[in-house]
C-alpha cells in the first residue's frame, strides 16, 4: 500500500554556495545527505530530516537551510496536517505514537502573561553591580520553630540537612541512557562550578561521576535502576521520582539498543535488555506508603541527606503536595506539563497534566493555608526558558527551579524532538560513540556555566529593580507580579492582580 | 457622585515618614511635651495626612487591664462593638477619650477607651492564652465591624493617632496631659489616602506599637508568611506586617526582641561565610528557618513594648535614624536636630547602623533578662515536619499494657 | 542490650523505628550477630545490613525489612509484613512463616526464603546483573502479580500462583511445581518443562529451603525437581513493536 507519511521538513541546498565538501553527509546520523554518484552532486532525503540543524551549522559555506515541508493541508482547522499525519503513521505501523522533548501544543504559557514590578520613588531600586545582592538558596525542611541559645549563639534544636545553591537553578533529572555520559558529565561540571546540583535521573551514577558527589542528586524511580546503598549515599540528596511533567501517570521505557555496556553497568542491568520503569512505585500505592519509602531512604543515609519528591503537575497537585510534606519530603518538586522527556507517548505528553505556573501557585497557597509552607522547600520545573521565568516562578512561591531543556539547548540541542531515535546529531540524547564524542564535556559545561552566570546576573538585576537584595524576599512575593490578558479565575489561582490594579 | 476613595486595607498605599521615640530607662514618667516638640520639628517629612503617638505607662491605675482605644465612625458601630466587648470581655471602665478642638483637624471619629479583662469562662473555653484571645477579638472588631477600629489594645499603654500633622494630632488628644516612661511618634507622608483615621500610625497590637519610615519591598513575602499563622494583614501596610513579625517571633517563638530584629535583618551570606563553623551554622539555621521573615527594602522602625524601645534600620541602611542619650534618657529620631531640640546636651549622638538592632530596656526589665535563660521558650509547638518517635502518651500506654 | 547464653539481645517492644534502628545499629557496631526480641512493626530492620552481620528477629518486624540489604543475613522467627527485601542488593532473608505484599521488589541480588505463603505482587521488577542473581523461594501459595515486570533472577514457587503471574516479564525465570493452564500463561511468556540445568538449580535452592525449615515442615515434604515447569519470557524487549516514532 502507498505510504502516506510526508516529510516534515525540506532541506534547501544553495547550489551556488555548496563546495561539495561532504561535511553534511558526516554530520547526519539520519542519513539525510548523500552523494549521487551518477549525477555527481549532493542530494537530500527530506523524509529523514528531523530539523536538528546540525548540518546547517557544520556547513562551511552556509549553503544549507531547513524549511517546513511546503505541502498545504485541507484548510480545515479541525483536520490539520499534523493530525492526519499522525493517523497515517499509525495506519502504517499500528504503534503508540512516541515523541520527545516538551509539549509543543499552543496551550497558554502563563509566564508570558505575568509582568514584573520595579521600584520608582517610594523605594529605591538597588544596583547589583555595586550593592550586595544575594541569590543563595537553601533547600530542605525546616523546623516550624527554631530553638536556640541566644547568648551562646548555638542551636538547641537540630537543623535538618540542607542543600546550598549559589544560583536558584538546578539541573533536572536526565539519566545516563536517555542522555550521553558526556552530556551528564557536562551537567556535573557546570553544577560544580556554579555551586548547584545536577540530577542523575533514574539510571544510576556512572562511576566516573562519583567525584561530583557533592553536587549530585541521585534519583530513585520505580525501576530502581542502579539503586543500592552505595548509590544512595553517593550524592548530596536523593530524589524520589513519582512522576514527570512530560508523562504523568506512566513509567519509562529505555529500549534495549540504548543499553550499551556502560549504561548497563551503571543501571546494573544486562546489556541490550529493555529498561522498563513501572508506572507506579510498587511500594507506594498510597500516601502513607510514600512516608515509608522516604524514611527508608532517610534510614539508609542516616538522616544526613534531604529527600526530594518529584511529582508531575496534575489536577490535584496541591493536595498531593500537602500530603508529601506531611509524609516527610524535605523538598517538593513539581514538574509542569511542558517539561521535556527523552521519550514519551505523544498523546500523554500533549494531553495530560497542567501548566507549572498554575500548579506551583496552588501548591504554594495550599501549603500556606495549612500553615506548613515554611517547613518545606518547593522546586518548580517544566519549563523555565529564561531568567525572567525563574524570577516569576520564585515570586509565585518556588524556592528554586529545575531546568532541563534549557541546559540541553546550551549544549547545542535544537529541540528537534527526536531524542527517542537515539540518533542525536549533537551527541546529547544518544549512546552512539561516533555521536557522543561530538559533545566535549568541558566545552558544553562552559556554555552552560555562561548561560547560568548570565541568568543569575539578570535575576539580580530584576531583583534590584524591585528593591530586593535577597532572594528570600522574592519568594512568594506575588505583589511583584501583575497579570496581563488573564481572566478573573486565572488571576485568582495565580494570586496576582491584573496589570493596572 | 464620585467613587469612595480606597482606604488602607482596600489598597496598598506607600508612604514616607518621620519617626521619633523617647524613653526613660528608670521608669520615671514624662508628659508628651518633648515628643511633640521633637516630631513637630520634622514637619516637612509628613504631609498632614497622618500623625500619632504611642505612650507606655499612662494608665498605672488600670495596669492589669487591656486598655482598648477604639475609633467609631458611627453610632451603630459603637453599639455593635460594645455589645461584642460585653460578650467577650469584662469592662472595668469605659469613657470617651478627652480631646480638644483643633482648627486643622477635621472629621474626627468618636474615640473611646475601655479597660477590660477577658471574660474568664470564655477565655477558658477558647483554649487560647490571654494575649492570643485578646488579639483574635481585636482582629474580629477590625475586620468585621464596619466603622469600628481598635487603635490600641495593650496594657498600661495607648495609641493616639489620626489624620493631620502630628503636632495637631498631639494637641487634639491633649497628650501633654499623659505621663509615660516611653513615647513614640509618627508623622506620615502617604502618597495618597482618603484620610481614614485608622490608617494613621503608630500601628499597635497588644503591647506592641510600631512607627516606621520607608517602604519595604519584601511586603508580600512577609505578609504571606505571617498569614500562615493567623495574622490578618487587613491594612496592607508595612508597619502592620512588621508588627506581626515581631509578635510572631517574640511572643510565639519566644525570641528576645533583639534576636527577632536580627532575624528580620539577617546577616549577609558574606558575613556568615566568614564566621567559624558553629556560629555559621547558627546563623544559617536562622536564615533558613526564618527566610520569609527577612525584611527587605528601605525601612527604619521604632518598636515600643512593655520592655522598652527597639530601633532597627534595614540591612543597607537606606533610611536615617539617630540615637542619643542623656542620663537615663534615650532619644531616637529620623533627624538629629529632632533630638537636640528637646535635649541640647545629649550625648553619644550616633546613627542606628544598618541591620544592627538597637535595644533600650527599662532597667528592671534588663536586670530580669540578664538573670533569665538564654534559650527561647516557644509559646506552643507548631507543625513538626518529622515525627521521630511515637507520642509519649501512646508509648506509655503500650508499656503499661 | 542484654547478653543471654552468648547471643546479644536487643528488645524493641513498641519503640519507634527511628530509635529502634539506632539501637540495632549501635549493637551491630559491636557484635556480628544480634537477636531482636519482642519486635512489633518497627520498619526498616536490617536496612542496608552488610555482609558478615546477622539479625535474628522474634516477633513481627515492620514493613521494608531488609531494604537495600547489602550482604547481611536476616532470619525472622514469625511472619513478615510487606515489602521485605525492597531493592535488596545481596544477602539472605529467611522467614519462618508468611510474608506480605511486594516482597523482593526491584531486588537485584541475594536470596529470600519464605516458608509459607506470600502476599500479592512479590518479586516485581526483580533484575539481575553480572554475577548477582536475585532469588525468591516461596514455600506456599503466592498472591497475584507474582514476578510482574520481572527483568532477571529466579523465583521458585512451591504452591499455587495467583492471577496475572509474571505479566510484563522480560528476563529471568520462574520455576513452578504446578504447571499453569495454557490460558493462564501471560502473553509473551513461554511455559516449558525444566531441563537438567534447571533441575540442578531447583535442587540447590530447595536444599537450602529444606535446611532452613526442616524442623517446621510436614514430614512428607519432598520434591522432584525434574517434574517442575518453568516460565520464561519469549523476548527481552516485550514492547519493541508497540511504538511508532
Amino acid at each position: 500500500m502507498l505510504d502516506t507519511r510526508l516529510p516534515r521538513y525540506k532541506v534547501l541546498r544553495d547550489r551556488e554556495e555548496c563546495i561539495q565538501c561532504d561535511k553534511c553527509i558526516d554530520a547526519c546520523a539520519n542519513g539525510v545527505h548523500a552523494r549521487d554518484k551518477k549525477r555527481g552532486r549532493l542530494v537530500a532525503d527530506s523524509l529523514k530530516c528531523v530539523n536538528c540543524q546540525r548540518c546547517v551549522f557544520v556547513c562551511p559555506t552556509r549553503a544549507l537551510a531547513i524549511t517546513r515541508w511546503p505541502q498545504v493541508d485541507s484548510g480545515s482547522a479541525n483536520w490539520t496536517l499534523s493530525y492526519m499525519q499522525d493517523i497515517a503513521k499509525q495506519a502504517q505501523t499500528g504503534g503508540v505514537l512516541l515523541d520527545s522533548m516538551g509539549n509543543p501544543e499552543p496551550y497558554p504559557i502563563y509566564w508570558d502573561h505575568l509582568l514584573l514590578n520595579a521600584s520608582q520613588v517610594t523605594n529605591p531600586s538597588i544596583d547589583p553591580l555595586r550593592e550586595p545582592m544575594e541569590t543563595r538558596v537553601l533547600l530542605g525542611s525546616r523546623p516550624g520553630m527554631l530553638k536556640v541559645n541566644e547568648r551562646a549563639h548555638t542551636l538547641v534544636s537540630a537543623m535538618p540537612p540542607q542543600l546550598r545553591l549559589d544560583v536558584p537553578v538546578m539541573f533536572a533529572a536526565m539519566s545516563f541512557g536517555s542522555i550521553s555520559l558526556n552530556a551528564q558529565r557536562a551537567l556535573a561540571l557546570a553544577a560544580e562550578r556554579l555551586g548547584t546540583y545536577f540530577n542523575t535521573g533514574e539510571g544510576g551514577m556512572h562511576r566516573s561521576l562519583e567525584r561530583y558527589r557533592d553536587c549530585a542528586i541521585v534519583q530513585v524511580a520505580s525501576g530502581r535502576f542502579g539503586v543500592d546503598p552505595h548509590y544512595l549515599n553517593a550524592g548530596a540528596a536523593i530524589e524520589v521520582k513519582v512522576g514527570q511533567g512530560a508523562k504523568p501517570g506512566i513509567g519509562g521505557h529505555l529500549p534495549g539498543e540504548k543499553i550499551t555496556q556502560e549504561v548497563s553497568r551503571t543501571r546494573m542491568i544486562p546489556e541490550g535488555t529493555d529498561a522498563l520503569s513501572p508506572a507506579p512505585h510498587h511500594d507506594v500505592y498510597s500516601i502513607e506508603d510514600l512516608r515509608q519509602l522516604i524514611f527508608s531512604l532517610k534510614e539508609v543515609t542516616r538522616y544526613e541527606k534531604p529527600i526530594l519528591v518529584k511529582i508531575a503537575a496534575v489536577h490535584n497537585a496541591a493536595a498531593i503536595a500537602s500530603g508529601m510534606a506531611r509524609a516527610g519530603a524535605d523538598i517538593i518538586v513539581i514538574d509542569g506539563f511542558r517539561g521535556g522527556t527523552g521519550a514519551a507517548p505523544k498523546r500523554i505528553r500533549d494531553n495530560v497534566g497542567i501548566p507549572i505556573e498554575l500548579a506551583l501557585a496552588s501548591v504554594d497557597q495550599r501549603l500556606r493555608d495549612e500553615g506548613i509552607r515554611s517547613t518545606v522547600s518547593i522546586v518548580a520545573g517544566g519549563t523555565m526558558r529564561s531568567s525572567a521565568d525563574v524570577v516569576r516562578a520564585i515570586a509565585l512561591g518556588a524556592d528554586a527551579v529545575y531546568v532541563g531543556s534549557a541546559a540541553l539547548i546550551a549544549f547545542g540541542c535544537h529541540q528537534c524532538g527526536d531524542c527517542k531515535s537515539g540518533r542525536c546529531n549533537w551527541g546529547i540524547a544518544t549512546q552512539r560513540e561516533q555521536l557522543t564524542q561530538r559533545l566535549d564535556p568541558e566545552e558544553a559545561a562552559e556554555r552552560l556555566v555562561n548561560v547560568m552566570t548570565a541568568w543569575n546576573h539578570e535575576i539580580k538585576e530584576m531583583m534590584g529593580g524591585m528593591g530586593i537584595n535577597a532572594i528570600d524576599s522574592l519568594r512568594g512575593n506575588r505583589l511583584m507580579l501583575r497579570g496581563v490578558g488573564l481572566n478573573e479565575k486565572e488571576l485568582d489561582i495565580l494570586g496576582v492582580y491584573h496589570a493596572g490594579e | 457622585m464620585g467613587k469612595r476613595l480606597l482606604r488602607e486595607g482596600d489598597v496598598r498605599i506607600p508612604s514616607g515618614c518621620a519617626i521619633a521615640g523617647i524613653i526613660d530607662r528608670s521608669g520615671c514618667r514624662h508628659d508628651g511635651t518633648d515628643i511633640l516638640t521633637s516630631i513637630a520639628l520634622m514637619h516637612d517629612r509628613g504631609n498632614g495626612l497622618g500623625g500619632g503617638f504611642a505612650a507606655y505607662g499612662i494608665y498605672p491605675e488600670y495596669a492589669e487591664l487591656y486598655a482598648l482605644h477604639i475609633m467609631y465612625e458611627s453610632h451603630e458601630a459603637r453599639a455593635e462593638t460594645e455589645a461584642y466587648l460585653d460578650r467577650y470581655f469584662m469592662s472595668e471602665k469605659q469613657e470617651r477619650i478627652p480631646t480638644d478642638a483643633v482648627a486643622s483637624i477635621q472629621s474626627a471619629p468618636d474615640i473611646w477607651r475601655y479597660f477590660v479583662a477577658p471574660h474568664p469562662m470564655r477565655l477558658n473555653m477558647s483554649g487560647l492564652d490571654e494575649l492570643e484571645y485578646t488579639m483574635r477579638h481585636v482582629f474580629h472588631i477590625n475586620g468585621h465591624i464596619d466603622g469600628a477600629f481598635v487603635a490600641s489594645s495593650g496594657k498600661n499603654m495607648g495609641a493616639f493617632k489620626g489624620v493631620g500633622y502630628p503636632e495637631d494630632i498631639g494637641a487634639f488628644y491633649r497628650i501633654q496631659d499623659y505621663e509615660a516612661w516611653a513615647w513614640t511618634a509618627h508623622g506620615r507622608f502617604p502618597t495618597n489616602t482618603p484620610g481614614w483615621w485608622g490608617g494613621a500610625h503608630p500601628f499597635t497590637l497588644l503591647n506592641w506599637s510600631v512607627v516606621h519610615n520607608g517602604e519595604i519591598s519584601s511586603y508580600d513575602a512577609n505578609r504571606r508568611y505571617v498569614e500562615q499563622f493567623g495574622y490578618d494583614c487587613r491594612l496592607q501596610t508595612d508597619t502592620e506586617v512588621i508588627t506581626y513579625l515581631f509578635d510572631f517571633l517574640v511572643r510565639r517563638h519566644g525570641f528576645s526582641q533583639k534576636m527577632a530584629a536580627h532575624i528580620m535583618t539577617a546577616s549577609s551570606w558574606d558575613e556568615i561565610d566568614s564566621l567559624g563553623p558553629d556560629e555559621a551554622a547558627f546563623e544559617t539555621a536562622l536564615r533558613a528557618t526564618y527566610s520569609s521573615a527577612l525584611v527587605n527594602g528601605p525601612f527604619s522602625v521604632i518598636v515600643g513594648s512593655d520592655e522598652g524601645l527597639l530601633a532597627l534600620n534595614d540591612r543597607l541602611k537606606l533610611r536615617a535614624l539617630m540615637v542619643a542619650e542623656k542620663g537615663s534618657m534615650t532619644y531616637l529620631a529620623s533627624e538629629q536636630a529632632a533630638i537636640e531640640v528637646v535635649c541640647p546636651d545629649a550625648e553619644n549622638v550616633r546613627s542606628i547602623e544598618g541591620g544592627v538592632p538597637f535595644v533600650v530596656q527599662l532597667d528592671e526589665v534588663a536586670r530580669a533578662k540578664a538573670a533569665a535563660s538564654a534559650e527561647n521558650r516557644p509559646q506552643k509547638q507548631t507543625f513538626k515536619h518529622e515525627v521521630g518517635v511515637l507520642p509519649k502518651d501512646i508509648k506509655e500506654a503500650y508499656h503499661h499494657a | 542490650m542484654t547478653t543471654d547464653m552468648g547471643n546479644v539481645q536487643v528488645t524493641l517492644g513498641t519503640e519507634h523505628f527511628r530509635e529502634a534502628n539506632e539501637k540495632v545499629r549501635a549493637a551491630l557496631a559491636e557484635h556480628d550477630v544480634i537477636e531482636l526480641r519482642n519486635v512489633f512493626a518497627q520498619r526498616y530492620l536490617g536496612c542496608a545490613l552488610p555482609a558478615g552481620k546477622r539479625l535474628e528477629i522474634y516477633g513481627t518486624p515492620g514493613n521494608d525489612m531488609a531494604c537495600y540489604l547489602d550482604g547481611g543475613v536476616i532470619e525472622v522467627f514469625g511472619n513478615a509484613q510487606d515489602q521485605i527485601g525492597n531493592t535488596m542488593n545481596g544477602g539472605e532473608v529467611v522467614v519462618h512463616g508468611r510474608c506480605g505484599d511486594a516482597a523482593g521488589y526491584a531486588m537485584r541480588g541475594g536470596r529470600i526464603f519464605v516458608r509459607d505463603d506470600s502476599g500479592w505482587r512479590c518479586g516485581i521488577h526483580m533484575k539481575q546483573f553480572e554475577e548477582t542473581c536475585p532469588t525468591l523461594v516461596i514455600g506456599g501459595d503466592a498472591g497475584s502479580f507474582l514476578g510482574e515486570y520481572m527483568a532477571g533472577g529466579i523465583i521458585v514457587l512451591l504452591g499455587h500462583a495467583g492471577d496475572y503471574l509474571a505479566t510484563g516479564m522480560h528476563g529471568g525465570v520462574i520455576y513452578l511445581r504446578f504447571p499453569l493452564s495454557d490460558d493462564a500463561v501471560a502473553e509473551g511468556l513461554v511455559q516449558s518443562s525444566v531441563d537438567a540445568r534447571d533441575a540442578e538449580i531447583i535442587d540447590e535452592l530447595l536444599g537450602v529451603y529444606w535446611a532452613h525449615f526442616q524442623d517446621e515442615l510436614d514430614a512428607s515434604f519432598s520434591w522432584d525437581a525434574s517434574s517442575f515447569y518453568k516460565l520464561t519470557p519469549a523476548t527481552a524487549s516485550p514492547y519493541a513493536g508497540m511504538y511508532a516514532g
